[in-house]
């Protein structure tokens, strides 16, 4: 039996940079340039200090795993057990993705743990950013 | 400020699996449930609120009201209380003399309701959606890890929260659950989003609700076979539409926000409070709810309820219809909290409560994504 593909990300006109930047396996977040406030999701002004001044930086890839769940249920693309997580980017932001690389189970999914971005593909062109445990690095 | 009461409450005549009812009808007949349970006609009704869809215009066509007031706001299952408080503040204002606040959700049965939207360049298609998510199981779920991890709530406490609840539906024969658990039952049910099992999580029924709320003078002008209930004081918050950017995945921003408000609007503090009912989506909610209002301190809410103090008999009734959990859950549930905080005040509950004469409902709305609260007293609270 084959299963639905994975939902598909559709960029619009102001986050087509991050996109861009996934396709190019870089994770691009933005940063305002008077303060340096480094924020997630991609928007046009800074949500802290209000400021349109913001540029494009390129994050680390380095994450910590913040809090997650196991999802037991049927997603399209997904064969569960699966996991979802929420990580805290180096740079602060925190973004919501999913963990490969290590199994779904409790005992290997410590809160705090290190993390590295890597890239999925999604349809034809799209890539979208999941993470591995760091210590599997070599592995990837 | 002039007094505004709640004057008619009532919910549809059965709540549950209802595939013959559409979504339309559900709040059609919560209205009509609700004006007659006020003594009202539709004549007396001019203004309206609810969310969309089907949206308080078709709803106040559909029964025959021209109104001079709308609300459309809708931010999820707090949407109701938000109608509630908006319009206390245009009853004051003279835009408005009587309001009906309706909802009906086919939530179950799907039966007239909206196609589940996914747009693939919205917020959530981009950021959330690519990962697996599926609705709110897998999502509001996500702070819990966290929250455990960060104030020490055990997995058993948050099942107790689930025990609790039984406690009351048990009392309440409307509730679709009636049968009491133990915590190893909600522990050993399914694995749904771990840590959450299935009784940690909220019911899929469908039903509806609605509200008269208009001035006590006109109330008391017109007469009512049930106690009027006070609108003592309201709050609103909204926060963020992603749950993956909560500022904080162990406290809900808003519900700190709106019931201070709402509390220093009725000029009282937590330990006023007689009953309570706080929108339990899943069985975290309530855990996060008592500790962010300030009815326990932080990571006190778990030990707080496995002391039954919120069970029956408990220093706290909270959620004494059985909740979402338990009671029923057509996917905006705030309607219900509201209901069952009125019969309370009125002295007409399944599960009544002795010598209640305060109530506080905290809805939630979306993924910990805004929410509201009403402070409410019967005239024992004046």
């Amino acid at each position: 039996m084959s299963t639905p593909p994975k939902f598909v990300p559709q960029a619009t006109p102001e986050t087509q940079p991050y996109w861009d930047g996934t396709a190019a396996r870089e994770l691009r977040i933005q940063q305002c340039v008077p303060e340096q406030h480094t924020y997630f999701y991609p928007r046009t002004s800074c949500p802290v200090c209000g400021t349109e001044e913001v540029k494009w930086v390129t994050a680390s890839g380095r994450a910590q795993l913040h809090t997650y769940v196991i999802s037991h249920r049927p997603a399209p693309g997904f064969t569960p057990p699966y996991v979802i997580a929420v990580v805290e980017l180096e740079e602060g932001p925190r973004m919501m993705t999913n963990l490969v690389g290590v199994e779904p189970d409790p005992e290997h999914l410590e809160l705090d743990m290190d993390l590295v971005v890597d890239f999925e593909a999604r349809g034809d062109d799209v890539l979208v950013p999941v993470f591995r445990p760091a210590d599997s690095e070599a592995a990837a | 400020m002039s007094d505004v009461v709640i004057m008619g409450a009532a919910e549809t005549d059965q709540l549950g699996k209802l595939p013959d009812i559409s979504t339309l009808e559900l709040h059609l007949q919560s209205a009509r449930n609700a004006l007659r349970d006020a003594g009202l006609g539709i004549e007396d009704i001019d203004g309206i609120a609810s969310v969309s869809a089907p949206g308080p215009v078709t709803i106040a066509h559909a029964l025959g009201i021209t109104p001079r007031w709308v609300d459309t706001t809708s931010v999820g299952g707090a949407s109701f209380l938000f109608h509630v408080r908006h319009a206390v503040a245009a009853i004051r204002a003279g835009h408005a003399n009587a309001v009906l606040v309706t909802h009906g959700e086919s939530g179950r049965s799907r039966v007239g309701a909206p196609p589940w939207a996914m747009a693939k360049d919205s917020l959530s298609g981009q950021f959330e959606f690519p990962f697996g998510v599926l609705g709110p199981p897998t999502t509001f779920s996500l702070p819990v890890m966290r929250f455990m991890k960060e104030t020490g709530t055990t997995i058993e406490q948050l099942a107790e929260v689930a025990v609790a609840q039984r406690r009351w539906s048990s009392q309440n024969p409307r509730a679709m659950f009636q049968e009491e658990v133990t915590v190893s039952d909600v522990l050993d049910s399914r694995p749904v989003a771990s840590p959450l099992t299935l009784l940690m999580c909220c019911l899929v029924t469908d039903g509806g609700g609605a509200l008269v709320v208009t001035s006590r003078e006109f109330a008391e002008s017109r007469g009512t076979d049930h106690p009027l209930v006070s609108v003592l004081g309201t709050g609103e918050c909204a926060t963020t539409p992603m749950i993956s950017q909560m500022a904080d995945m162990t406290r809900c921003e808003q519900f700190e926000v709106s019931s201070r408000h709402a509390l220093q609007e009725a000029r009282m503090t937590t330990s006023d409070i007689d009953h309570l009912m706080i929108y339990d989506a899943f069985a975290h909610v309530p855990l996060f709810g008592l500790e962010d209002m300030g009815f326990v301190g932080r990571g006190e809410a778990g030990a707080f309820v496995a002391e039954g103090n919120t069970s029956p008999g408990g220093s706290l009734p909270m959620n004494t219809n059985g909740g979402g959990l338990s009671y029923t859950h057509t996917g905006m549930y705030g309607m219900f909290a509201i209901q069952e905080a009125v019969r309370q005040l009125r002295g007409e509950a399944a599960a009544q409560v002795p010598d209640v004469s305060t109530s506080l409902v905290l809805g939630n709305g979306g993924m910990f994504m805004s929410a509201a609260t009403l402070v409410l007293g019967n005239e024992a609270a004046a």
